[in-house]
C-alpha cells in the first residue's frame, strides 16, 4: 500500500490565523488543481468580502461552512484532493482554535505528515505546541514547520532563524517527553504571495532549502504498516447458504458458478503486516489455531494480502468466527489484556473523573471501559506531566483503563490500527475521547527492605524478578536465536527486564579479538559466562544463544553462576533438519570444506545429559517453544506473577 | 497520470467503509442514483461481499423527471444483479403537480428530492444509508465526515460533527437516528472515471457524447428528453453532439459540448478540463451555501 505511487495524507495545523487555509488554497492553485469556474467564484467572493484587499482570499476556498465564512474562522476539517505528476495527495485543513481541537485530532489520526504553520512575527505559540504534540501522539513522525507571513517580517533571515530555533526546541521537547524522534524541517514562506511554495523565492535569496511542494514530494508516505505484525480484524462474516449442500471450505470451482452448499468467509482489512494463503494463524480471543485456506480481494483469488488490503478469507475447518475477532499470524501473536495504561485526548464538555464508565471501541471490537485511575495531565505547552484528578475538554493525559473483557491489542507505538480506540458515552452516544494504548498493566509486588548496601537481591527485587541465565544450546540453524528473540519479546511484554546475548553482539565487540581455534572457543564461552554473571547480579534475566557444543564449557558457565540460576535448554533439532534449513548457507560451505571445525560436520556436538528443558522444533512453532520456556520458569518459581 | 497505486488504495479503503457500515447496520440501504458515482459504489459493494450479494436493497428517489435512459439502465442493473430495488416517488408532490418548470428548482428539489428521500427512509426504517457523494464535489461536502450522523428528522449539524478517528467510527445511535455513509468521500471525479475504465463498469450512455436534442437556457444546454418540456413559441430543439458530466433530473442537468464517446475519451477530456463538474448542476447555484442548507435539511 505504501509503495511508490500511494497517496500521501497530510494535514495543515497550527494556531489561528497563521495561514493554514491560505497555504492549502494557494498550493492547490499553484499546482493547477483548481478549475476555472472555482477560481472565478473565488475571485468574486474575495472582491465582495474584501478580506484580502484586492487580492484573492484563498481561505474562502476551504472554509466551506456558512458559519465559518460568517465568522472568518475554520471550525471543522476540510479535505482536499490534488495530484501532481509525481504523487497523489489528500490534505486536511484543520481549525486552529483550541475549542475545535477534536476536529484537528480527527484529521491527525489518519495522516502521516504534518505542515505546522507558524507566523514569522509571532513565532511558536502555545497552540502551535499543542498541535505538534497531538500530531506526535497520533504517531506522525514527519513535520514541516512552515514559517509564514515572511512578507510581513521583512523577509528577514534572522527572523526566520529565530523561529526555526524555536521549532527545533519544540522537537527536542517532544523527544524528551518520550516520543520517538520526528523528522523536522523548517521553511520560510509567504502563503499569500506564494513564496517558497513550489519554487524558491527571489525575495529570500538567503534560503536554499526545500520548498513546501518539494518536501511533500520527498517525504515517505504511510507508516510502513506492512512491516508490522500481521493483523486482520474480522469486520463481517460473508455467508452463502445454498440449499441441499454440505459445508464448503472454499468457494472455488463449481460453488462459485452457483453450486450447492454452505460457505463462509471472513471479511476484513489486513491492517498491518501481510498474510499468505496457507499461513498458520490464530483467531483471538478464542485462541483457535488454523490456516488460511483461500483469500479473495473482491472476486479475485489472491495468494497474498498486504497491509491496507480489504480481503475475505476462508479458514481450514469449520469454525465459529465472528465480527470483532482478530486473525493474527501464529508466530507473531498479540497479547490479550483488559487492564491498560493509555493516553487520552478528552473531547467531551463533561470532564472525566476516575470511576466513570464508557463504551470502548477499537478495531477488535467493543467492551465496557472503566477509568480506574488518572495518572496525570500532559501540559500541552511545556509537555510536562502534571498531577490531575480529572480531564476537561481538550485535555491530554494518561490514565488506567479496565475493560469488561480482554481484547487483543498492540501498543499504539507499534501499531496505529490495533493500538488506538475511542470512548463513547453510553447515554449521549457522544465520542468523549480518543485513546492510545501504551502498555498492559500488571501490578508487581515490589519487596522493600531497609539495607545499607545494594546487592544482587536488592537489584533483583526492585525489578520484581528472579534473575537467571537461559542458556540455549544446539546445532547451527536449530532455531536458538529465533526462539531467544521471541522469548525475549514475550518476557518484555510481561514487564520483565531481560538481555539477549547472541553471536552478533558478542563476537563483534567484547570477543572481537578471539578466533575460532579451540582456545578461542573456550575463552569465548568463558567471557560470555562472566558477562552473564554480571548481568544476573544486576538483576536481569539473561538469554544466550550459542552453539556451545562441549559439555565442559557449559559446565564451566554453570559453576561461574550462582547456584540454580543456570537453566540449560537444549534446542534439539536434528542435524539433517538444520542442514536442510541452512538459513545462512553455512552447512553448504562446510560440506565444501570452506569452514573447518564446523559443529556437526567435522566437529562433534555433545548434547546435554540432563537439560532443564529439551525443545523439539520439528512440529512446533517458535512461539510455542518460547511459551514452553515461560511455563518452565513459572513452574520453577523463576517467574513470579 | 495518477499512479495506479492510488486507485487501488482508494478502492480498498472504500470497501472497508462499506463493510463497516453494513456490519453495524440494522437496516442498511444504498442510495442508488443511477449516476457514475453510484455505479462505482455498487461495484465496490459487489466486491465487498463477494460471493454473496450485497445484503441491502437499492433505493432510488424517482422524481419522475429523470432521463428515460437512466430509468431503463436502473431497472436493467437491478435485474442483472438480482438486487432488490426500491423506487420511491413523493406521491403527494406528484398530486400537487410540483415540477421544476412550475415551482422553480428550489421548491421542486425540496419536495421531490429532499422530502421524498426523508419519506422513503422513514418508510423503510433505514439506519445506515450508503451514498456516493464525494468531498471534491462541493465546499460543504468537503467538510463532512465519512460516517455522518443524522438526527431523527434526518438533519445534519455541520457545527457539531462527531470526531472521526482512525478507521474506528462511532456509530452509536438511538432509534430513528441514522448515518449517511460516503464510501467515495476521498475520490475525485477523475478517480471515478479512471476506475470505471480499469474495471469496465457499465454506466448510463448519457455520459458519452452523442447527437441529442437540446435547447439553450440561461447559457446552458438542456436536453429535451420528453414532451413535457415547455418550449417558448418558435423554439425548436437543436441536435448537438453533447454529453453529461453529471446526471439528475433532465430539466436541471446541463449538457456539455464534447466529443468524448468512450470512457477513455472522458478520462482524457477530464485530464485537461478547465471547469468543474458542478458547473452543470443548476440547483447548486440558487444561493450561496445552498448545498449546506439542503444537506442540513436532509438532502444527500
Ligand atoms: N501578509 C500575509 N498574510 C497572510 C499570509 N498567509 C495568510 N495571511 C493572512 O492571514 C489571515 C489568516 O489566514 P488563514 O489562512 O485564514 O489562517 P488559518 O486560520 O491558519 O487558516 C488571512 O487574512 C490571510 O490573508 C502571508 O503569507 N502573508
Ligand atoms: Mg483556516
Amino acid at each position: 500500500m505504501t509503495k511508490a505511487g500511494a497517496i500521501l495524507r497530510f494535514l495543515a495545523c497550527g494556531s489561528v490565523d497563521d495561514g493554514k487555509s491560505t497555504l492549502i488554497g494557494h498550493l492547490l492553485h499553484l499546482t493547477g488543481n483548481l478549475y476555472d469556474d472555482q477560481v472565478a467564484i473565488l475571485e468574486q467572493e474575495s472582491a465582495r468580502l474584501g478580506t484580502n484587499g484586492a487580492g484573492i482570499d484563498y481561505s474562502l476556498l476551504l472554509d466551506g461552512l456558512t458559519a465559518e465564512r460568517e465568522q472568518g474562522i475554520t471550525i471543522d476539517v476540510a479535505y482536499r484532493y490534488f495530484a501532481t505528476p509525481q504523487r497523489h495527495f489528500i490534505v486536511a485543513d484543520t481549525p486552529g482554535h483550541e475549542r475545535y481541537t477534536r476536529n484537528m485530532a480527527t484529521a491527525a489520526s489518519r495522516c502521516s505528515a504534518a505542515l505546522i504553520l507558524v507566523d514569522a512575527r509571532q513565532g511558536v505559540l502555545p497552540q502551535t505546541r499543542r498541535h505538534a504534540l497531538i500530531c506526535a501522539l497520533m504517531g506522525i513522525r514527519r513535520f514541516l514547520f512552515v514559517v509564514n507571513k515572511m512578507d510581513m517580517a521583512g523577509w528577514s533571515e534572522q527572523g526566520f532563524r529565530e523561529v526555526q530555533a524555536q521549532c527545533n526546541r519544540l522537537a527536542g521537547d517532544l523527544e524528551r517527553f518520550g516520543l520517538p524522534r520526528a523528522e523536522c524541517v523548517a521553511v520560510p514562506v509567504s502563503a499569500l504571495n506564494g513564496d517558497n511554495l513550489v519554487a524558491l523565492s527571489p525575495n529570500m535569496p538567503w534560503y536554499d532549502g526545500t520548498t513546501v511542494m518539494g518536501w511533500l514530494h520527498a517525504v515517505a508516505p504511510g507508516e510502513g504498516m506492512e512491516h508490522a505484525a500481521p493483523r486482520l480484524p474480522v469486520q463481517y462474516v460473508i455467508k452463502v447458504a445454498r440449499p441441499g449442500g454440505a459445508w464448503q471450505e472454499g468457494a472455488d470451482g463449481a460453488f462459485r458458478r452457483g453450486g450447492n452448499g454452505t460457505f463462509r468467509a471472513y471479511a476484513g482489512t489486513v491492517v498491518s503486516g501481510s498474510l499468505k494463503r496457507g499461513d498458520r494463524v490464530v483467531v483471538l480471543p478464542s485462541g483457535l489455531r488454523t490456516r488460511v485456506r483461500e483469500m479473495w480481494c473482491g472476486d479475485r483469488l489472491v495468494r497474498q494480502a498486504v497491509a491496507g488490503m480489504a480481503v475475505a478469507l476462508s479458514l481450514e475447518g469449520e469454525h465459529d468466527v465472528v465480527r470483532g475477532d482478530m486473525i493474527v499470524a501464529e508466530d507473531q501473536r498479540t497479547e490479550l489484556a483488559h487492564l491498560f495504561k493509555v493516553r487520552l485526548v478528552w473531547m467531551d464538555d463533561q470532564p472525566l473523573y476516575s470511576g466513570r464508565h464508557y463504551l470502548f471501541k477499537g478495531v477488535a471490537g467493543t467492551a465496557t471501559a472503566g477509568i480506574t485511575r488518572i495518572r496525570g495531565r500532559i501540559e500541552p505547552d511545556s509537555y510536562q506531566r502534571l498531577a490531575a484528578d480529572h480531564f476537561s475538554l481538550n485535555d491530554i493525559g494518561e490514565a488506567e483503563l479496565a475493560l469488561s473483557l480482554p481484547i487483543p491489542f498492540d501498543p499504539y507505538a507499534e501499531n496505529r490500527e490495533t493500538g488506538g480506540f475511542i470512548l463513547t458515552d453510553r447515554l449521549s452516544n457522544a465520542t468523549v475521547a480518543c485513546g492510545m494504548i501504551l502498555h498492559p498493566l500488571r501490578r508487581t509486588a515490589t519487596v522493600r527492605r531497609q539495607c545499607e548496601e545494594i546487592g544482587p537481591p536488592e537489584r533483583a527485587a526492585i525489578k520484581g524478578q528472579r534473575p537467571c541465565v537461559l542458556w540455549l544450546t544446539g546445532f547451527s540453524g536449530a532455531g536458538k536465536s529465533t526462539i531467544a528473540n521471541c522469548l525475549e519479546r514475550k518476557l518484555y511484554t510481561l514487564g520483565r527486564h531481560t538481555m539477549l546475548l547472541d553471536g552478533d553482539n558478542i563476537r563483534q565487540g567484547l570477543n572481537r579479538d578471539l578466533g575460532f581455534t579451540e582456545a578461542g572457543r573456550i575463552e569465548n564461552i568463558r567471557r560470555i559466562g562472566e558477562v552473564a554473571k554480571l548481568m544476573t547480579d544486576a538483576g536481569l534475566i539473561v538469554i544466550t544463544a550459542f552453539i556451545s557444543p562441549f559439555r565442559a564449557e557449559r559446565d564451566m558457565v554453570r559453576e561461574i553462576l550462582p547456584g540454580g540460576s543456570f537453566v540449560e535448554i537444549h534446542v534439539d533439532t536434528p542435524l539433517e533438519e538444520c542442514e536442510r534449513r541452512d538459513p545462512k548457507g553455512l552447512y553448504r560451505k562446510a560440506r565444501q570444506g570452506e569452514i573447518p571445525n564446523f559443529t556437526g560436520i567435522d566437529s562433534p556436538y555433545e548434547p546435554p545429559r540432563a537439560p532443564a528443558l529439551r525443545l523439539g522444533t520439528m512440529a512446533r512453532p517458535v512461539w510455542e517453544c518460547a511459551d514452553a520456556i515461560i511455563a518452565y520458569l513459572r513452574e520453577h518459581g523463576l517467574l513470579p506473577e | 497520470m495518477k499512479p495506479n497505486g492510488a486507485l487501488h488504495q482508494l478502492e480498498q479503503e472504500s470497501i472497508r467503509i462499506i463493510r463497516e457500515a453494513v456490519a453495524e447496520a440494522e437496516r442498511p440501504v444504498m442510495l442508488y442514483s443511477v449516476g457514475k458515482d453510484s455505479s462505482v459504489m455498487l461495484h465496490l459493494a459487489l466486491k465487498a461481499f463477494y460471493p454473496m450479494n450485497p445484503p441491502f436493497p437499492l433505493l432510488h428517489v424517482d422524481t419522475t423527471w429523470k432521463f428515460r435512459e437512466m430509468i431503463a439502465f436502473r431497472d436493467a442493473t437491478a435485474a442483472r444483479l438480482g438486487m432488490e430495488l426500491i423506487a420511491y416517488t413523493n406521491q403527494e408532490g406528484l398530486r400537487e403537480g410540483v415540477t421544476p418548470f412550475t415551482h422553480g428548482s428550489r421548491a421542486y428539489t425540496d419536495v421531490m428530492k429532499t422530502d421524498a428521500l426523508r419519506m422513503a427512509l422513514d418508510a423503510g426504517g433505514f439506519d445506515m444509508i450508503l451514498g456516493g457523494a464525494r468531498r471534491d464535489e462541493e465546499k460543504s461536502r468537503a467538510k463532512e465526515r465519512v460516517f455522518s450522523f443524522r438526527d431523527a428528522r434526518h438533519h445534519w449539524n455541520p457545527r457539531g460533527q462527531r470526531p472521526e478517528l482512525w478507521s474506528v467510527p462511532n456509530l452509536a445511535r438511538n432509534r430513528g437516528e441514522s448515518f449517511r455513509v460516503f464510501p467515495l468521500s476521498d475520490w475525485t471525479e477523475l478517480d471515478v472515471w479512471r476506475y470505471i475504465a480499469r474495471e469496465a463498469i457499465p454506466v448510463v450512455p448519457l455520459y458519452f457524447a452523442a447527437r441529442r436534442p437540446v435547447v439553450e437556457r440561461a447559457g446552458q444546454w438542456i436536453m429535451v428528453d420528453d414532451g413535457r418540456m415547455p418550449l417558448s413559441p418558435g423554439e425548436t430543439p437543436r441536435m448537438k453532439v453533447v454529453r453529461f458530466r453529471t446526471l439528475g433530473c433532465y430539466p436541471l442537468s446541463a449538457a456539455v459540448e464534447s466529443r468524448a464517446a468512450t470512457v477513455r475519451g472522458i478520462v482524457r477530456e477530464l485530464e485537461c478540463a478547465r471547469s468543474s463538474e458542478r458547473a452543470g448542476r443548476l440547483i447548486d447555484f440558487d444561493q450561496a451555501g445552498s448545498m449546506e442548507k439542503k444537506k442540513q435539511e436532509g438532502y444527500f
